[in-house]
This record gives C-alpha cells, sequence and structure tokens, in this order.
C-alpha cells in the first residue's frame, strides 16, 4: 500500500544552523506517529515545512505517492495536510462554528454568510469523532482542552487527512490528555492518520504507533512503543544516557526565607484565586505547589512577584514586607521567578539572545555605568551564559524568537540563575522540554537549593513537584487543601487533595502511609 | 542543529544584520521607491488632457507625449529638488557668486525642508519604539512653535550664544508639555494615545489662532501674526540669499544621534525599547510602564516641539497661522517608512524634503499639481507597507521574513 504521507531528502538551513538534515518520513494510513527529539531537533521546523509554512532547501513531499509542491498552508490543506499549533489561533469573541468557518465560508445567496449549514457541518463532525463541542459557544468560555478540539474540528472540516498535533499535550491537564488520546484514536479508526509530537516519552509509549526520533535535524532512528523502553527513547534522544529521576540529597532547612500569611488575590476578572493562603519556605528546602491548571497557581505567583496586587494578607521576603513592592523592589531583594508563559512574560523575542540575558540586570554593574550600557559586557555574558547552559543557538546576537522553544526556557533559566538568589519561584520550569533539559533543570534547581536558596516549585506535572519538594502544598479553588511531607506524599493522596477531597478515616489508612501533616506556621 | 557542520560557521552580529537587511529591506525599499516612480509617471500622463488628445490622433504620437509629459515632470521634479546639472556648470564657470547661489539653492531649499521632516519623524520614531503611536506630532508641532517664537521676541538683551539654545529649549518644552499630557493620561488612567494627542491636535490649533489673533499678535498686522524674532534669536545662515539653509539642519542631525544613543546605548533605552517590544515582559522584568510611558510622550513631544521652534527660528522668523502644513502628519508614514530607526528616519525625511520641494518646482514648470507628489509619495508608501506586493511583483525570493513573523506565533519556536 502506499503511504499516506512520505518525506524525501527534507533540509532546511536557517542562518548558523542545519535544522532538518536530509529527513525521511514515512507515515501510513491510520497511524499514529510520534515525533520524538530533544529541543531543538527540527521537529517544529519539519511540521511547518509539511505545512508549507518554510519552504524547504531540498526534498520532495509525497501524499499518497503523488509529489506535491507546499509552497503555502493553502497547498497543503488542499492536499489534506492540516496542523493543530501549539498556541491556537482562534478569534475569542467568535463562535466555534464562526472560528472553523474563517477563511472557509460557507455561503448563501453569493456573499451572505451561512452559518446554520456551517453549524451543521460542525455538529455532524462534532458527533462523527466524539467532541462534544457546541458550534455556538465563545471560544473565550471554553477550557484549553475544548479549544484544543475546536482546532481539530477546523481541519476536519477542510477535510484534512493528516493531522499535525504539535505538542497537544503540553497545555493540557492529565484528564484532558486521556480524552485527547481517545479523540485521536477515533480519528485513527476512521482512516486519519496523525503525526503527533511530545516531550513526554510515557505519552508516547501509551499512544502511538510508530516512533521516530530526530536528533540534531537528522533521523537517528524508527521504533515502536513494543520495542523500546522508555530509558531507550530517551538515551536516543539526546544521544547519551539519561537519569529519569534526579537524585536529591538529604538537607536541613534553615531560616524563613518567604513567609506569606492569609494571602488573598483577585484575578483580572475580579474573582477571587488565591482565598486566603499561608505558608512559609526556608533555605535549602523546595516547597512544591501541586494542583490542578487554573486553581489559582498562577495568580498566587503573579503576586508573589509583584505583578498582581493582593487584596489582603501579607507576604515577607528576608523579613521585608514585600506585599505591596514593586517587582524590581521584590527582584532586588534576591527573588527570581521563571514565569510560566516564557514568551509572555519571560523573554523579548525580538531581543537577541544576549539582551535577553540581561533583561533584569542590564541597569547594575558591569552591565552598565551610569546610564551608558556596556555592550561589550552584555556579549561577554551572554557568551558565558550560552555556553554554561549549553543554550543552542548560533549566536548571542539571534534574536530569542528564533530559539526553539526548549532553548527560550534554557535563556529565562540562565538569566535568573546567574544572579545571587535567595529565592527561586519556578513556574512550570520544565513545560515543553526534553528530558536532557529536564534532567538539567532540575539539577539545576536543586543545586539552588542545597546553595542555600528557597525555592518555590509551581507545576502541574505531579511527577515533577513529587521528585523534587521537600514538602508538597496542593491547591484548590485557591485554598491551600493541606501541606504534606514529600517522603510521605503518595500520588493517590495528592491526587484526592488536588480534587478537593481531604483524606480522612473514609480513605483506607493504607493508602496514606504515615501522613505528616506539617503545621502551617 | 548540529555543531559539527560547516554550515555552524559564527557569523558576527553585523553580519547578521546586512545579511537580514540587504535581503529584505533595502531590495524592498528601493524597488518600492522605483515602482511608486513609474505608476506616478502613469498618473501624471494619464491626467494631462494634451496626452488624450495625442491618442485620438495616433496611438504612437499619444505613447509619446504620455512618455515625455512624465519624463519632463520627473525632469522638473530633480532640478527643481536637486539643481538643474547644467545651470550650475555654467555658474560655476561664469564664478559669480550670486549665480552659484541661484544655482545650488534647489538643493539646500530641499535641505531645508528636510529638517522639520527630521524632528518630527524622530518624534513618531520614537513613540513607535515604545509602542506609542504618537499621532499629536502636528499640534507639538505648533506649540514648540509658539513657545519658540515668544521665546524668539520677547526676551531681549540676550546674546546669539544663549539665545538661541533657550528659544529652541523653549520650543522643546513646549511640545513636552504637548506629549505630557496625553503620556500622563495613559499612565493614570489608560486614555488611549491616538485619541488624546488628536484632541490635543484641536486644542493646539485653535490656540495658537487666538494667540495670533490676541495675546500674540503684532497690533501693526491686518492678518494674524506673531512680531518678528529677535536677530539673536535666529538660526544663523550658512550662506547668503536666496539661500535659506541655515544650522536647524545640523542640529536635527545632531538629535538624530542623540536619539539613536539614547534608544540603542542607554539604559533607559533599553527600558524603553523593552516597553514598546513586550510590555509583559517589561513589567515582569521591573520596569515601571507608566514612567516609561510618560518619558517617551514627552520626549516624542519635546522632538516635535523642536521641529516647531526651528521653522520660526530658522526659516519664517515669525509664526504664521498654518505654517506647519502637514509635517507632523507625515512623520509619521516617514517614521514607518525608515522603520522607527533615527538613521532610517533621516533617509525618509530626505526622500519626502526632496520630494515636497521638487513638487514645488513640478507645479511651476510643468503644471502637474501638487497633489500628484502627494499621491506618488502614498503610492510609494504604500508599496513599503505592503512588501508582498513587491516581493510578489518581482518574484523576490525570500519569504525569510515571513518566517520570523510565523515563528513567533506558535510559542513552541
Ligand atoms: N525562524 C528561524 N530562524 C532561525 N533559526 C530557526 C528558526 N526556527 C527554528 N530555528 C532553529 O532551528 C532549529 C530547530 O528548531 P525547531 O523549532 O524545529 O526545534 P524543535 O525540535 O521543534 O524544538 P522544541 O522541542 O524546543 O520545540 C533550532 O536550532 C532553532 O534555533
Ligand atoms: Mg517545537
Amino acid at each position: 500500500m502506499v503511504p499516506v504521507l512520505e518525506l524525501r531528502g527534507i533540509t532546511k538551513r536557517f542562518p548558523g544552523v542545519l535544522a532538518n538534515d536530509h529527513i525521511n518520513l514515512t507515515v501510513e494510513k491510520g497511524e499514529i506517529h510520534a515525533l520524538l527529539g530533544e529541543n531543538g531537533a527540527g521537529k517544529t521546523t519539519l511540521m511547518n515545512i509539511l505545512y508549507g509554512l518554510y519552504h524547504p532547501d531540498e526534498g520532495e513531499i509525497y501524499v499518497n505517492g503523488n509529489k506535491m509542491a507546499v509552497r503555502s498552508p493553502i497547498d497543503a490543506i488542499k492536499a489534506g495536510v492540516g496542523m493543530v499549533h501549539q498556541h491556537f489561533m482562534l478569534v475569542p469573541v467568535f463562535t466555534v462554528t464562526e472560528n472553523v468557518m474563517l477563511g472557509e465560508e460557507f455561503v448563501k445567496f453569493g456573499g451572505i454568510l451561512d452559518r446554520t449549514r456551517a453549524a451543521e457541518k460542525v455538529m455532524q463532525i462534532s458527533d462523527t469523532y466524539n467532541l462534544d463541542i457546541d458550534p455556538n459557544t465563545y471560544i473565550k468560555d471554553m477550557p484549553v482542552g475544548l479549544q484544543q478540539r475546536v482546532e481539530i474540528i477546523k481541519l476536519l472540516f477542510r477535510e484534512a487527512n493528516i493531522l499535525i498535533m504539535d505538542e497537544p499535550t503540553a497545555v493540557l491537564t492529565p484528564q484532558e490528555v486521556q480524552e485527547l488520546f481517545k479523540i485521536m484514536r477515533t480519528l485513527i479508526d476512521q482512516g486519519k492518520s496523525i503525526i503527533f509530537i511530545t516531550h513526554k516519552l510515557v505519552e508516547v509509549m501509551e499512544c502511538a504507533d510508530r516512533i521516530t526520533v530526530i536528533r540534531g535535524g537528522k533521523v537517528v532512528g524508527s521504533t515502536t512503543p513494543k520495542e523500546a523502553t522508555l530509558n531507550e527513547l530517551a538515551t536516543m534522544m539526546v544521544g547519551r544516557d539519561v537519569k529519569l529521576n534526579v537524585e536529591k540529597t538529604k538537607k536541613k532547612p534553615g531560616d524563613v526565607v518567604l513567609e506569606v500569611d492569609n494571602l488573598k488575590v483577585l484575578d483580572p476578572r475580579g474573582a477571587i484565586a488565591v482565598d486566603g493562603i499561608s505558608f512559609n519556605v526556608r533555605e535549602g528546602e523546595v516547597l512544591g505547589v501541586a494542583g490542578v491548571q487554573g486553581n489559582g497557581q498562577t495568580e498566587l505567583v503573579r503576586s508573589l512577584s509583584g505583578l498582581l496586587p493582593s487584596i489582603d494578607g501579607e507576604v515577607r521576603l528576608l523579613g521585608h514586607d514585600i506585599t505591596h513592592s514593586s517587582p524590581r523592589q521584590i527582584i532586588e531583594h534576591g527573588s527570581a521567578h521563571i514565569p510560566e508563559d516564557r514568551q509572555r512574560d519571560g523573554l523579548v523575542l525580538s531581543f537577541p539572545v544576549s539582551d535577553n540575558l540581561v533583561l533584569n540586570t542590564y541597569y547594575l554593574q558591569p552591565f552598565s555605568r551610569s546610564i551608558w550600557l556596556s555592550q561589550q559586557e552584555i556579549l561577554k555574558n551572554g557568551e558565558g551564559l550560552v555556553k554554561n547552559f549549553d543554550i543552542r543557538t548560533p549566536s548571542v546576537f539571534t534574536p530569542a524568537s528564533s530559539l526553539s522553544g526548549g532553548n527560550q526556557q534554557k535563556v529565562i533559566v540562565a538569566r535568573e540563575f546567574s544572579r545571587p538568589i535567595k529565592l527561586l519561584i519556578a513556574s512550570q520550569p520544565t513545560r515543553g522540554l526534553d528530558v536532557g533539559s529536564i534532567e538539567y533543570i532540575h539539577k539545576r534547581m536543586l543545586q539552588k537549593r542545597d546553595e542555600g536558596c528557597a525555592v518555590l516549585l509551581v507545576s502541574t506535572e505531579l511527577d515533577e513537584v513529587m521528585q523534587l519538594s521537600d514538602r508538597i502544598a496542593v491547591l484548590y479553588r485557591g485554598k491551600l487543601m493541606d501541606i504534606v511531607d514529600a517522603k510521605s506524599a503518595t500520588k493517590e493522596m495528592l491526587g484526592l487533595l488536588m480534587a478537593g477531597i481531604i483524606p480522612g478515616e473514609d480513605v483506607k489508612s493504607a493508602q496514606v502511609p504515615q501522613k505528616n501533616k506539617i503545621l502551617i506556621t | 542543529m548540529s555543531p559539527e557542520k560547516p554550515e555552524q560557521i559564527k557569523k558576527s552580529g553585523i553580519a547578521i544584520f546586512w545579511d537580514e537587511f540587504s535581503r529584505s529591506n533595502l531590495t524592498v525599499i528601493i524597488l518600492a521607491i522605483l515602482t511608486g516612480i513609474i505608476l506616478g509617471g502613469v498618473l501624471v500622463a494619464a491626467t494631462t488632457t494634451e496626452v488624450y488628445a495625442a491618442f485620438k490622433v495616433s496611438l504612437w504620437g499619444g505613447l509619446k507625449l504620455a512618455f515625455t509629459t512624465a519624463w519632463n515632470t520627473y525632469v522638473a521634479l530633480f532640478t527643481g529638488s536637486v539643481g538643474n546639472p547644467e545651470k550650475i556648470r555654467l555658474a560655476f564657470e561664469s564664478g559669480d557668486p550670486l549665480m552659484i547661489r541661484r544655482a545650488i539653492n534647489p538643493f539646500f531649499e530641499s535641505l531645508v525642508q528636510t529638517t522639520p521632516y527630521i524632528f518630527a519623524g524622530l518624534a513618531v520614531a520614537l513613540g513607535f519604539r515604545v509602542g506609542l503611536f504618537n499621532i499629536g506630532a502636528e499640534g507639538q508641532i505648533f506649540i514648540g512653535a509658539i513657545t519658540g517664537v515668544w521665546a524668539g521676541y520677547a526676551i531681549h538683551g540676550l546674546p546669539p550664544i544663549i539665545h538661541i539654545p533657550v528659544a529652541l529649549l523653549f520650543g522643546a518644552l513646549g511640545g513636552a508639555i504637548w506629549g505630557f499630557v496625553p503620556g500622563f493620561l495613559k499612565a493614570k488612567t489608560g486614555a488611549h494615545e491616538v485619541i488624546t494627542t488628536i484632541m490635543m491636535n484641536y486644542i493646539a490649533f485653535r490656540l495658537s489662532d487666538w494667540l495670533l489673533k490676541g495675546p500674540m499678535g503684532d497690533p501693526t498686522e491686518y492678518t494674524p501674526k506673531t512680531p518678528w524674532i529677535l536677530e539673536s534669536a535666529q538660526l544663523p545662515k550658512l550662506f547668503d540669499l536666496p539661500i535659506r539653509f541655515h544650522i536647524g539642519f545640523f542640529v536635527a542631525l545632531l538629535m538624530a544621534v542623540l536619539v539613536y544613543l539614547l534608544l540603542f546605548k542607554t539604559t533607559w533605552g533599553l527600558e524603553l525599547r523593552m516597553v514598546g517590544s513586550n510590555p509583559n515582559a517589561a513589567r515582569y522584568a521591573g520596569i515601571k510602564i507608566t514612567m516609561s510611558t510618560v518619558i517617551a510622550m514627552v520626549l516624542s513631544g519635546a522632538l516635535a516641539g523642536l521641529a516647531g521652534a526651528n521653522e520660526v527660528l530658522g526659516v519664517n522668523h515669525r509664526l504664521i497661522p498654518a505654517f506647519s502644513s502637514g509635517y507632523g502628519f507625515d512623520s509619521i508614514a516617514l517614521a514607518l517608512l525608515g522603520k522607527s530607526h533615527p538613521f532610517g528616519v533621516i533617509l525618509s525625511a530626505l526622500l519626502f524634503g526632496f520630494l515636497r520641494n521638487g513638487a514645488r518646482s513640478m507645479q511651476l514648470t510643468v503644471g502637474v499639481p501638487i497633489d500628484i507628489v502627494s499621491i506618488l509619495q502614498a503610492m510609494i508608501l504604500a508599496f513599503i507597507a505592503a512588501p508582498a506586493i513587491i516581493r510578489t511583483i518581482y518574484r523576490l525570493r525570500e519569504p525569510k521574513h515571513a518566517e520570523d513573523i510565523v515563528s513567533l506565533q506558535s510559542w513552541k519556536g
């Protein structure tokens, strides 16, 4: 049988980078083909080529055995190729139907939009693939998981047969991931083919039919979940042995660094998001904050870094009252922050890497002398950090926008870790990173902790929280359910807390061995 | 990425910049200007009645006349803005200073026209860099002219070396105040600067009308005018009449250098550009956005104010109604054309200045309406603003720039 898609010898060069190096890839009809590779391996670039956003320097694309010239997404769509971008391209104030119709408008009487007919088709697609979408809801009222389905509907509406999904699970909750997998299987059953990109090896093992691994722009191997183990995949991706579990040394926590007392914060819409939270973080300890996305983590972190005012309560950093301090004052007290949305808050994408590496220290010695920037020092600093933190970039002059997602994250980590800090607030620090980079960033975070830094780790990845933390706080609907000792915490128990249930007498005590409640001081 | 590949040559920042610049911007800008000129020629021919008459007689004759009409127009544009090479040669051969000055006058007159464009273009460009859309340059020019002219005629007894800087400073101050108000309103209340600067424009126009008719009017004149400024406040001319070229041009160049240094070499500039490129990241990095907004609007207003002061102190020597005739509005397009870079602004100000000056002689010698020049400018701008048109027409290989934009859209890169 002819494969639905065949890429032959695709090569793409960017200034100073060989992003794709003679890549061959074959996708059979009705399979989920996982594309694995470390940050900057060239996965997104390859998919952008297939979708017509980039033009290959060499190579050919065959769809159903026919050679295709994909010059723009329009050609790709015509050939039945569709793409779900990581960042959704939806208009929030439009309904599902209107979004789906954009660019593919149904008209009646030669010019009037035929919403009814379009809505019917959306309904029909939603039913066929169990997507459970109401065509008349506004995008802005939908959770991320559903928005993603709208993106999928958009592709099906245009009769796509090959669906590209670039890291679709990065922003989803574990439940939403499971639902997405179900949808993907339905799609496969209906004869569609899917190219699936992710950094989470467990997901690949769970849902892929075949796996292709890319490293340094080249295909380094192809396998199936049955043949490979997690560790083998990780090694294949990174080219060396990766420890999937970091080792943590025992450490006695020191003085209190961050004290939060009855903090209340509103979200931008005025609803209470953080509802009277109290906790503290000590020198040399990691306090993990677990919780399903959207239970107040974002607001908590933004408030602690001075970006969102609180309405009640008190925050002290090393004894200074910082409740109403400006972001700069908080930074100058020795607090560092890895923001949850790196492109929104963490980087100026149009600036070169070197400037992004001094984004909050540019005004200090040696980067400035009185009012003048010292370009030389900024470049020297940039080159040092790029080497030290293994940031893959052609040069420090490259704008941050041309870096792969993982390397953008490393820029932020390098910047925040390279100044003297007493508190590190890390929000989803490894979102979108490959296993090698995760290992690296985890190691660096624990190193900071061992140096006596207090770390507040906010993550929706339960595994990450459990691995790194000394204590774990669970947030549910803006309230702190409990703070537990990480050594005694189990997944089940945290899961219950995350769902708003306090494991009490009705839960078998065997499930929660020696639960160690640490009193809130 | 594979470090061992030969493609991994390490390029210097300048090389990368040049690579991108030459491939995307320069070619497009030159082609846009050329295309605008060609279409402008067609337009000139198409708006000349004689050409139609000639076409009625014969196709060939019509084409020929259309071509000569367009050609003559551009010759007039050239001689009007740069000078007539033949005349310049004869003047230099005769050695008569007055003749020489007359012959080279068009060139220097163009620079005179360029000067306010540089100031105002810098004002708008600075705003753009900080993410502000300062539509109010025109009003700020008016206020700068008012405060500048006042300092020019009302302050007595200063030697030129002091009076000139003082008068310029007054102009800058006036503009700065006019910029401060929208900046402050935006910082305090979030009022959008487009709306408020437009409002401030109207206030400035009417205010200057009233001032000219009343408190600042020259009682000996029938029409509203201010008194002449003192000689000690006049920007010195570098040549005798009829050349009006004065040192304001060099002040403008100096300002461009200062704005460049401010934006790209100082910590303040980095802050301002950060706010302009990504306000969220700027806030996160500890920058007070409101402060930057106010500072940027004040500086922008001051630069526009200088444009006004420069005109009254260097060219008119008094203030008359409606003296600016749109420098402030043109400068919005001009700043865009110059990519909001101070040196780009100088180049596009030269283009605007030469076109504006040449337009007059086009009107005088071949009778082309001055509006055609405006249309020409508009076309050049439209082509530059929509590089896709130029790329399609000339089939430029190079979606390089487009790729950058694409990569901005998905945060995975
Ligand atoms: N527009 C661009 N200009 C210059 N270089 C680019 C551009 N886009 C990508 N690159 C470079 O090409 C390489 C491959 O990037 P790509 O985004 O395809 O990686 P990726 O495999 O998707 O990584 P990640 O998992 O981090 O998203 C990287 O080194 C990146 O810096
Ligand atoms: Mg990617």
